[in-house]
């Protein structure tokens, strides 16, 4: 698959931009503030952390619209900006919602939500972009649309209250500018596979983006050794932090098959792209617990950008979302060249840092059965911090009864192992009895012969154990009733928690 | 518009006199922005704009060159070789310095000379310094620093407090001389006392994780002077330590800054390093050098809170008060001395908190650790040594069976009026609200009965257990070396009636600058935006002390005050002789000035002053009167008065994971007369918040080989929207006053809400202690994450 190179096109604060010459894995917050000079865009951490970076995109819908986002410039690459519009805190409201803008800056100003003032861009952009795109309802989802920014002075309360106050305020008027902004962004995205290189870390360095999935399987087949990305979540980190070289590159974030969310016979579908955002919208309903889960997974702009796919590919021993949806018994489909192959999901993480993954191969889409009606299931992640931390332990049940008695148990955990794993000693356990305390008992028991988890900076491994096996029982006593409530769910849940 | 109309208009677009009395004759609109007004911060606009300018904003010279300081591998080693020359060679390196490229001193230290700008021979910890790469990008000099063959030889470390205790017993010191306070006779007094009680707590370091990270830029001046630009609450001592390590006299460096993207105490004696080395490489290469860290090098390079051990002794009564308490307070310093000396005394002052002690001992000792140096934060020891003293009540509540507040107010000093309690340190406490302001809050928060429901809660609730406590803050104000609480100021007022101000405090978000400003509008009587807020340097206001200790606005708001009044003294002055009116018939008003009959605008007065010769600047100082400190016997006044608070928090933890969520938080929060109530209560929140982050979630974490692992928000995890309970009820104490004559009677703000956030620690102690059933105290160290609030619920049930 050969494709010309081309110039890097995308608007900025309204205005059209050509660039080239710039490596690709130059970020956007590097691109905004070295070569525009537009400094209201901060770094804070460099990892997408922090949100001191945030800006919002626009880009096509695929069905004649525009969709917004926001995301963290520190780790987007700039080429992946090509046929998206960014705005900047500097350019906020261009393509529409410009009354918002003002009405955010006022409010923030009258409630004294700035005090350092180097966090308060990133929250400006993340909560105009939460009510441009409707997400910004109460002030519940206030706090969950800002998990991903941090304030170290004022204690979040006037931040809040100013988002509160423009979420009261009324939703945009119509964005009657969209049409033609997704005509113009696709004008400048071009057509066929973007290709852009330019001189880097590593020498001449390359940029692929495909559209369709075919095209993606022929870029890939042609460069094998290419590091897929998608929302740049995982693998931005690996040059700001890691400092690694990307010789070449192959961007999915274009590839529209790989989007698509669909059911069929009670099972969900989600294309390997689908942000976690749109994972929760697809998988929330399965579980309250899995859209819980989600609200907590990373940061929002994290959750704008990282995919479902990338997620499970890189093949992190925590990763939240593998052990839920190793848990509901889903299978991934796999594609290299034109050969798919379907596998069980749980069969890819072969030990840590190894999938099952051929070179050249990539990561389609994720089958995830719905649950049924002699299912139960629960899912609970434990971290030292509620929003957007890397779980302890993540853990995830379904239990298939027959009756009374447990048919089938699918016990699956994050951070107790190098991968992703199910506790097969502790399955065995509760198969074939009633989901009572003594079987929970037997189950526990067993579990310590299943792992064997590290100590490292987010808990000991005796805790990890402890706590596995505490949300086992905790699974068996919310399911028998006697516990309603998590410290981590609505205060309301609190306070009916005694009431049993 | 009209002709007349618009030259009537002062020349700074200043009202007409007529505009100025709005309406009616005589409806005076006051000015905008006068003291205790709810100002919004200066900065307010540029901030949520994204125009306020920070130091890496302000555009790169050309041929700007980027340093980065190559860190160290080894927590404690010697080095036996370095070899830098692949380092030199690697593409786009311009220049690379060690430790004997420095023409004066190799130190940035602020008081001890045993801090190297470039490690020599040794390494102490993980991140120290050992040369610098100076190349055309920041990408270039960490590729090439990676390229340095460093020969260690490594030697034992000592990271936690245990192997800080061998190691000192090892070299025979500690690594400053131990210090101890008296008060009575303790040794008797925990004899005859009816119960005595002894434990331990251990409280964790914090990163202060502005969210600007350390920087500076250097831009080489004519005679081999320098201009530097660095992220710094303390100027003067970046200027000092860039001259010491130059060789050159203070005079040929000059140190500014507008702003700070959040300080916390982090950026007071740690940025005379990175400034250290932008100007050696500035003056080097005669080329502008940034060296601007990334978050990870930052958490890694830089101080951080102190961890402390607490062992405490304690002898009581059956009604719960104090006879008597000794404290031992072990302290970690990291490898170098910095700021721990006073830190460590702080500890030591806030060892009572808001308590009379009896009798009391409280030694403290500094161990060296082969950590990062830690250094100033926010409450700067003090909040630690509190931490002990409300642990002990905790602990006399539950040995007694009496109510955790019942215990508090028992022991409380003396209100005012009431005989003064004496301090450790020999100061009497005269200014004692704590106990006045418990009371409405008691009230305010409804203690009592939610006392009672979470007690009903606790026996309904099997594996949910909800805690409370209410807990108050008595925090001294100045700085206990007394030569540091002086203060200077300039004031400028233009022919236009526009005025320029300058202090030598800096602005970190702390709303300092919007307070004086708000101070010379009102000494002026002109609103708000005819006083231009200026950048902090080092070329207006020399030696002044760190924006540090809670001083800002009481130190600069009264330097301010004090020029501003110079200025309008000589106003008056010729005022009076040209008039021919009394002084006492001058009056500044609502942006006029009334001199007898007449009513003149303030510009207007101003203009003409100029014309007859007046001098229209002037600098002022202020030196905190009253204050002494004899450290040798450990007694005096070290503190011009004291502010107070108190807060009421409460907690549900979950016994099966130790995962936990704060669900209500009442403060009451005294700041005297407020110079600006907007201003402060978002001190006081964002202080409660940042206090709860260091108590709960906020861990540090070293391996075995003595790298820190958590030097990254994705590893370290400061408090976010989620964590601030939905139910935060927050009032300034409307009683206020400071009895000491402060600035418009307000009282410092910075620091000592930060302490309010010790009643959701003590809430959580008492979750657990409902967990096992009352029947044993925990085991509690601090940050409470998860895992340790498991662990103590583990050890009360087992223990019951």
């Amino acid at each position: 698959m050969t494709s010309e190179a081309r110039p890097i096109r995308f608007l900025l604060n309204g205005s059209e931009r050509s660039v080239s010459g710039v490596s690709p894995t130059t970020t956007v917050l590097q691109y905004l503030r070295e070569s525009e000079r537009l400094t209201g865009t901060k770094e804070g951490c460099a990892e997408g952390d922090c949100g001191a970076c945030t800006v919002m995109l626009a880009e096509p819908d695929g069905v004649g619209g525009i969709e917004r986002r926001a995301v963290n410039a520190c780790i987007q690459f700039l080429p992946a900006m090509n046929g998206r519009a960014i705005e900047t805190v500097e350019g906020l409201g261009t393509h529409g919602g410009a009354e918002g803008a003002e009405r955010l800056r006022q409010e923030m100003v009258e409630r004294h939500a700035s005090q350092c003032g180097f966090c308060t861009p990133g929250f400006v952009v993340q909560l105009f972009s939460g009510w441009m795109t409707g997400a910004m309802k109460d002030r519940q989802s206030v706090k969950d649309l800002v998990s991903g920014n941090l304030c170290r002075c004022t204690g979040y309360g006037p931040i809040i209250d100013a988002g509160e106050a423009l979420a009261a305020s009324g939703a945009p008027s119509g964005q009657t500018g969209d049409a033609a902004l997704a005509k113009t962004l696709s004008d400048l995205e071009g057509s066929g596979v973007f290709s852009y290189s330019a001189p880097g870390t590593a020498g001449e360095m390359r940029w692929f983006a495909p559209t369709n999935v075919d095209d993606l399987a022929d870029t890939y087949a042609a460069h094998p050794e290419a590091v897929l990305v998608a929302g740049a979540t995982d693998v931005g980190l690996w040059v700001t932090k890691q400092h690694r070289d990307l010789p070449i590159l192959i961007d999915v974030s274009k590839v529209r098959d790989l989007t698509m969310v669909e059911e069929r016979l009670g099972k969900v579908y989600l294309g390997a792209g689908v942000t976690h955002r749109k994972a929760r919208e697809a998988l929330g309903d399965i579980h309250p617990d899995l859209s819980e889960m989600l609200r907590r997974f990373a940061g929002y702009q994290i959750r704008n950008a990282g995919t479902v796919g990338g997620n499970i590919a890189n093949g992190s021993p925590i990763g939240d979302l593998p052990p839920c949806l190793i848990a509901l018994g889903a299978r991934l489909f796999l594609r290299k060249g034109d050969d798919v192959r379907l596998i069980d999901l749980e069969n890819f993480f072969i030990d840590y840092g190894k999938q099952d993954r051929a070179k050249g191969e990539f990561v389609v889409a994720v089958e995830v059965p719905r649950l049924e009606d002699d299912q139960r299931f629960f899912a609970h992640k434990i971290s030292k911090r509620f929003d957007s931390d890397i779980s302890a332990v993540m853990a995830a049940f379904r239990l298939t009864f027959d009756g009374d008695v447990v048919r089938e148990a699918r016990l699956a955990f994050g951070g107790m192992a190098g991968v992703p794993k199910r506790s097969k000693a502790a399955e065995a356990a509760l198969v074939g009895r009633p989901f009572d305390a003594s079987a929970v008992a037997d189950a526990q028991v067993a579990m310590e012969s299943d792992f064997s988890p590290l100590t490292d900076m987010r808990a000991t491994s005796a805790y990890r154990l402890t706590s596995a096996k505490n949300l086992l029982k905790r699974f068996q006593l919310e399911s028998s009733g006697s516990v309603t409530g998590r410290t981590a769910g609505p205060d309301a849940a609190l306070d009916l928690a005694g009431a049993i | 518009m009209d002709e007349t109309r618009i030259q009537d208009r002062g020349p700074a677009g200043e009202p007409t006199i007529a505009e100025l009395h709005e309406g009616a004759p005589g409806d005076k609109r006051p000015i905008r922005g006068g003291v205790r007004q709810r100002h919004a911060h200066d900065s307010g606009f540029k901030h949520v704009t994204g125009s306020a300018r920070y130091t890496d904003d302000e555009p790169d010279l050309p041929g700007t060159l980027q340093v980065y300081l190559a860190p160290s591998e080894r927590a404690h080693a010697r080095i036996r070789a370095m070899d830098l020359s692949a380092v030199r060679a690697a593409p786009g390196v311009v220049l690379v310095l060690t430790a004997e490229d420095i023409p004066g001193q190799n130190d940035y230290s602020p008081v001890f000379g045993d801090d190297p700008i470039f490690a020599e021979g040794h390494v102490f910890f993980v991140g120290q310094p050992l040369f610098a790469v100076a190349a055309e990008t920041i990408d270039a000099a960490r590729r090439a620093a990676r390229l340095a063959k460093i020969d260690y030889e490594d030697l034992p470390a000592a990271i936690g407090f245990d192997a800080a205790l061998n190691f000192a017993d090892e070299v025979g010191k500690d690594l400053l001389p131990p210090h101890t306070m008296r008060l009575g006779d303790v040794d008797a007094a925990l004899e005859t006392a009816s119960r005595t009680v002894s434990g331990r707590i251990e409280v964790g370091g914090q990163d202060h994780f502005y969210l600007e990270g350390q920087i500076a830029v250097a831009h080489p001046l004519e005679d081999g002077d320098v201009f530097v630009r660095s992220s710094t609450q303390h100027p003067s001592e970046v200027q000092h330590n860039v001259a010491k390590m130059l060789g050159v006299p203070d005079h040929a460096v000059t140190v500014e800054l507008r702003r700070m993207g959040g300080g916390f105490g982090g950026k007071e004696s740690q940025p005379a390093l990175f400034a250290a080395a932008a100007a050696l490489v500035a003056v080097k290469t005669g080329r502008p050098a940034k060296c601007r860290l990334d978050r990870d090098d930052d958490m890694i390079m830089t101080g951080k809170r102190h961890e402390v051990r607490i062992d405490y002794r304690a002898g009581f009564d059956a009604a719960g008060r104090l006879q008597g308490v000794a404290f031992d307070q072990f302290v970690r310093c990291g490898y170098s001395s910095d700021l721990s000396a006073a830190i460590a005394d702080r500890a030591m002052f806030h060892a009572d908190n808001a308590y009379d002690l009896k009798a009391a001992c409280i030694h403290s000792r500094r161990l060296q650790t082969h950590t990062v140096s830690n250094t100033a934060f926010r409450g700067f020891g003090g909040p630690q040594g509190m931490v002990g003293i409300e642990r002990l009540m905790d602990r006399i509540a539950f040995e007694t069976g009496l109510d955790p507040l019942d215990v508090r107010k028992a022991n409380l000093y003396a209100g005012i009026g009431g005989e003064p309690g004496v301090t450790p340190y020999g100061m009497k406490v005269e200014d004692s609200v704590a106990g006045e302001i418990i009371e409405v809050l008691e009230v305010s928060s409804d203690y009592r009965a939610r006392r009672e429901a979470v007690k009903a809660f606790n026996v309904r609730s099997p594996i949910l257990k909800k805690g409370l406590a209410l807990t108050p803050v008595k925090f001294g104000i100045s700085f206990t070396t007394s030569h540091l609480n002086q203060a200077g100021a300039l004031v400028h007022v233009y022919k236009d009636g526009s005025v320029h101000l300058n202090h030598g405090g800096t602005e970190m978000g702390q709303g300092l600058f919007v307070k004086v400003a708000q101070v010379v509008a009102e000494e002026f009587q002109i609103d708000i935006d005819k006083v231009k807020i200026t950048a902090t340097t080092t070329a207006k206001v020399p030696n002044t002390s760190a924006t540090a200790a809670s001083s800002g606005s009481d130190l600069n708001g009264m330097a301010a005050q004090a020029a501003a009044r110079t200025i309008k003294t000589r106003l008056i002055d010729y005022a009076a002789e040209r008039y021919h009116v009394p002084k006492d018939q001058i009056v500044f008003e609502a942006n006029r000035v009334r001199i007898g009959n007449e009513e003149k605008r303030f510009s207007d007065l101003v203009g003409e002053a100029y014309l007859a010769r007046v001098s229209l600047s002037s600098t002022g100082f202020y030196a905190t009167p009253d204050i002494h400190y004899d450290r040798e016997s450990a007694s005096g006044k070290p503190f011009y008065y004291f502010a107070y608070g108190a807060a009421c928090s409460e907690v549900v933890i979950d016994t099966l994971t130790g995962e936990y969520k704060l669900t209500r938080v009442d403060i009451l929060h005294d700041v005297g007369k407020s110079l600006n109530p907007a201003i402060d209560l978002g001190q006081i929140e964002g202080g409660f918040i940042q206090g709860f982050g260091w108590l709960t979630m906020e861990e540090l974490w070293w391996d075995d080989k003595g790298r820190l692992k958590t030097h990254a928000p994705s590893t370290y995890k400061i408090p976010t929207a989620n964590d601030r309970p939905d139910d935060m009820r927050i009032a300034i104490w409307d009683k206020g006053e400071n009895r000491a004559e402060t600035i418009y009677r307000s009282k410092a703000v910075g620091e000592p809400p930060f302490m309010l956030a010790i009643s959701a620690f003590s809430a959580l102690t008492d979750a657990v202690i409902a967990a096992g059933e009352g029947r044993a105290f925990p085991h509690l160290d601090a940050p409470a994450t998860p895992e340790r609030v498991l662990r103590a619920v583990e050890e009360v049930r087992a223990r019951s």
